[in-house]
């Protein structure tokens, strides 16, 4: 099953250099954990985005391996340090192997 | 499922009492379970080497209104500079089906070792962090969180 959800991705336009911004990231995603049973007590099998990734000019920043227990919707943030203008490329991954990205661009004074 | 007068509803209702009691005399028991799950999880991560408490913390509300949905930041301190950053933080739940939340994989490109998200919790428990420096060194810290509707299950 493809990620067909857009992602929503909060980047400032602009940082001076060395100052450190927040990067907030949403997705629209049921995160179904596999835990669940549905009304004929069929167990829900697990599909969940297991994998983000945040990389600048091509280099990973940060990234976070998401299990069952993060809620549906899954919204992250992280910091990223300011050193030069360039672009972020975000990606969510799923059980399936189904990808999304991202991206946003970021100018430095 | 129909909505024709009230024998569903009842029935509905009969089946959630059913199911909140066998809840309630199972989940001592999933905690239990989940705990030696975490130390497991911690065992194979760092074979048992040893962790120190500080410069991580973990921010979490002490109740949680809505268990699907609670807010979980993280924060360690850190220069965060090609010497000295944080590698990895780890997170678990004593308390739900499964130990692991998340693990977050940090840079010095960060600039600050934080992050934020959003976690479900089961039921009443400690959620559990550890830091894993870039020179090796491990540190932890934990929260109890008070679950008053959990959002685990169906």
């Amino acid at each position: 099953m493809a990620i067909t959800a857009k992602p929503r991705v909060r980047v400032p336009a602009e940082a001076k250099a060395g100052e450190i911004i927040e990067i907030k990231t949403l997705i629209s995603h049921e995160m179904e954990s596999g835990q669940r049973k549905d009304s004929a007590g069929k167990t829900v099998p697990r599909n969940i985005i297991n994998r983000f990734e945040a990389s600048f000019d091509g280099d990973l920043v940060f990234a976070a391996d998401w299990f069952p227990s993060i809620s549906a919707n899954p919204y992250q943030s992280f910091g990223y340090k300011a050193v030069k203008s360039g672009e972020f490329v975000f990606t969510w991954k799923d059980d399936a192997g189904e990808v999304q990205t991202a991206k946003a661009k970021l100018t430095v004074a | 499922m129909t909505s024709q007068g009230l024998a569903p509803t009842r029935r509905q209702a009969l089946r959630f009492t059913a199911l909140a009691a066998f809840a309630a005399v199972l989940a001592p028991r999933m905690a239990v379970a989940t705990e030696e799950a975490v130390a497991t999880e911690l065992e194979k991560l760092y074979a048992g080497k040893s962790m120190a408490e500080g410069r991580i913390k973990l921010d979490m509300p002490e109740i949680a209104e809505n268990g699907l949905v609670v807010p979980i930041n993280i924060s360690v301190e850190s220069p965060m500079t090609e010497a000295d950053y944080v590698k990895s933080v780890h997170v678990f739940a004593d308390g739900n089906p499964l130990p692991q939340v998340v693990s977050y994989h940090f840079t010095p490109a960060c600039g600050e070792a934080a992050a934020s998200t959003r976690m479900r919790l089961a039921q009443t428990q400690n959620v559990i962090a550890v830091a894993e420096m870039s020179d090796g060194s491990l540190f932890t810290t934990k929260a109890q969180v008070k679950v008053t509707i959990g959002g685990c299950g169906g």
